[in-house]
């Protein structure tokens, strides 16, 4: 048998398959990108030399890292730092209160129609906008410090918060709620005994990552002076005071390390 | 809670014991202290004056800020294309870097379980906490403002997301497909790109567009720090109380932001 036999006898070999099946969309959608990368990347103009320049600053940050500085702006930080928790922890606290009736509101089964459009209205209003503008515009309205930093965070956590709430209760066991219903039990009744149980583990869930993620927010909210260590931070940054920058950063990495083991935690032992 | 008593008066079922119940309170009471004790800390720091006057003020910007200036639109458009550019590149720069960070933090694939998965998680950790605002203050510090700098604030921020969304994929993919083609005597990479490449291109693909999403939102304003984009013209605006302005400026912004998530919507119904 001589080897062309062999190879016919064989057929071809397999290719893998193309991951668009399509040849006119793949072709069309690879130009497309190709064209748009070499627009977008010649549109950015780098200025090399300052870039070059400013290699070796960015070296000094790095090396400010191991050789962070907490103690000549110490105060300032200590403040920044607790300015900063003070606003999580509110915000999060009062955005909890507020998105629980507005994620019940915004659930299509527990809800009627009038109420569902308003609180969906309201989730979708806070989750578009975002917190770093929320913050200008409640700044030039409260004037500056740690109330608007705090009603921002409030805002952007009852979007969040009511969403995934109202999600959660749309997708629960509508068996256990109607079992309460029949027992004759009141609306408040219903809700705690029926619909609470069921979604409470994931609302705790949620409400640790929300925390987290208020806590990351907070340490920007000074840069629009909404308060915070934002303000600490743009400061050190302004006057090349990377070593303190630096130490402000260990801090938040630290801290948000902190929080996400802690609410690793918490969500293994309720759920 | 009792539910309802018997004649005696004595409960018929209660959720908690007593030790429970007062373990609660103790608990909601050591909350709510707290709670009154950081509101304290806020109205401390608030002019309250400035806040009661708060409603003038509001009405008073919203009477300048309406109706939005139109013919402003002119020089925006390249403002909003430099906005795109930077989520886009950025997106793509970060996935480039994100790849080897998961494949080196997800427990089946990394070389060392011991040493490098680790760094890897210490980077997906410290890019991630690190708000895109702050890389961008940063980057401008360092490389001068340009929306080079957004781009690379927006790649840097999203490292750790896509990383740790990508490792996670890594993690729960079928391991008999793998061990199929290990058992065919393919190379370590040849696994790699038949065995584990495939099974992870859908969370991908959904992980990229995902982050896009959120880079558009994130990218609007990081001009704020002076790192390009339209955020630059809302500070601008906002610097020379040119409210209408800045009408013009949110509702642009307002667009692009569900514009984009009506797109990432659409791709990702597509691929799952």
């Amino acid at each position: 048998m001589t080897a062309v036999t062999l190879e016919s006898r064989l057929g071809t070999a397999w290719k893998k398959p193309p991951l668009i099946s399509n040849p006119a969309l793949r072709w069309g959608l690879f130009i497309g990108a190709a064209v748009y990368l070499v627009l977008a990347v010649s549109s950015i103009d780098v200025n090399w030399a300052r870039v070059a320049e400013g290699l070796s600053r960015g070296w000094a940050f790095i090396t400010s890292f191991f050789n962070p500085d907490f103690v000549s702006r110490g105060t300032d930080i200590r403040d920044g730092i607790l300015e900063s928790v003070i606003i999580t922890v509110a915000s999060t606290v009062v955005g909890i209160l507020i998105s629980i009736p507005i994620g019940l509101g915004a659930a299509r089964n527990i809800a009627p129609l009038p109420v569902y459009l308003v609180c969906r209205a309201i989730v979708a209003l806070s989750r578009a906008l975002n917190e770093i503008i929320v913050a200008i515009l409640l700044v030039a309205i409260f004037g500056f410090g740690p109330l608007a930093g705090f009603l921002t965070l409030s805002f952007a956590t009852i979007g969040f918060l009511a969403k995934l709430l109202a999600e959660d209760i749309e997708e629960m066991d509508k068996v256990q709620a109607e079992a309460i219903r029949a027992t004759g039990s009141t609306w408040l009744q219903w809700i705690n005994y029926g619909v609470q149980p069921q979604v409470m583990p994931r609302l705790i869930g949620l409400s640790m990552y929300r925390l987290d993620i208020n806590f990351r927010e907070s340490a920007v909210l000074g840069l629009v002076g909404a308060g915070g260590i934002g303000a600490t931070l743009n400061t050190a940054f302004d006057r090349y005071e990377f070593d303190t920058a630096a130490a402000i950063l260990l801090i938040i990495i630290v801290t948000v390390m902190a929080l996400e083991y802690l609410s690793g935690v918490i969500r293994a032992k309720v759920q | 809670m009792p539910v309802s008593t018997n004649a005696n008066g004595a409960k018929i079922w209660q959720l908690r014991n007593r030790n429970q119940t007062l373990a609660r309170w103790a608990a909601y009471l050591a909350g709510v202290a707290v709670f009154m004790w950081c509101w304290q800390r806020i109205s401390d720091a608030t002019t309250w004056f400035f806040v009661w006057d708060a409603p003038r003020i509001a009405a008073d910007i919203g009477g300048r800020a309406w109706p939005p200036r139109w013919s402003y639109m002119d020089k925006l458009w390249g403002p909003l294309w430099d906005t795109l550019n930077m989520a886009t590149l950025g997106t793509l720069l970060a996935l480039v870097m994100a790849v080897p960070v998961a494949f080196l933090a997800a427990r089946n694939t990394t070389p060392s379980a011991v040493f490098i998965r680790p760094i890897a998680l210490f980077i997906i950790v410290a890019t991630r906490s690190i708000n895109s605002l702050i890389w961008a203050l940063l980057l401008v510090a360092v490389i001068g403002p340009g929306v080079f700098a957004g781009l690379l604030a927006i790649a840097f921020r999203s490292i750790g997301f896509c990383a740790k969304l990508l490792y996670e994929a890594i993690e729960e993919i079928d391991h008999t497909q793998v061990e199929a083609i290990t058992a065919t005597g393919a190379s370590r990479w040849q696994v790699m790109a038949y065995g584990i490449v495939p099974q992870i291109m859908p969370a991908f693909a959904g992980i990229s567009v995902f982050r896009w999403d959120i880079n558009i939102r994130e990218s609007t304003v990081l001009g704020l720090v002076g790192a390009g984009g339209i955020g630059l013209q809302l500070q601008s605006s906002l610097n020379t109380l040119a409210w209408p302005q800045v009408t013009l400026i949110l509702i642009v912004i307002l667009a692009a932001v569900v514009i984009g998530e009506w797109v990432s919507a659409k791709v990702r119904g597509a691929i799952i």
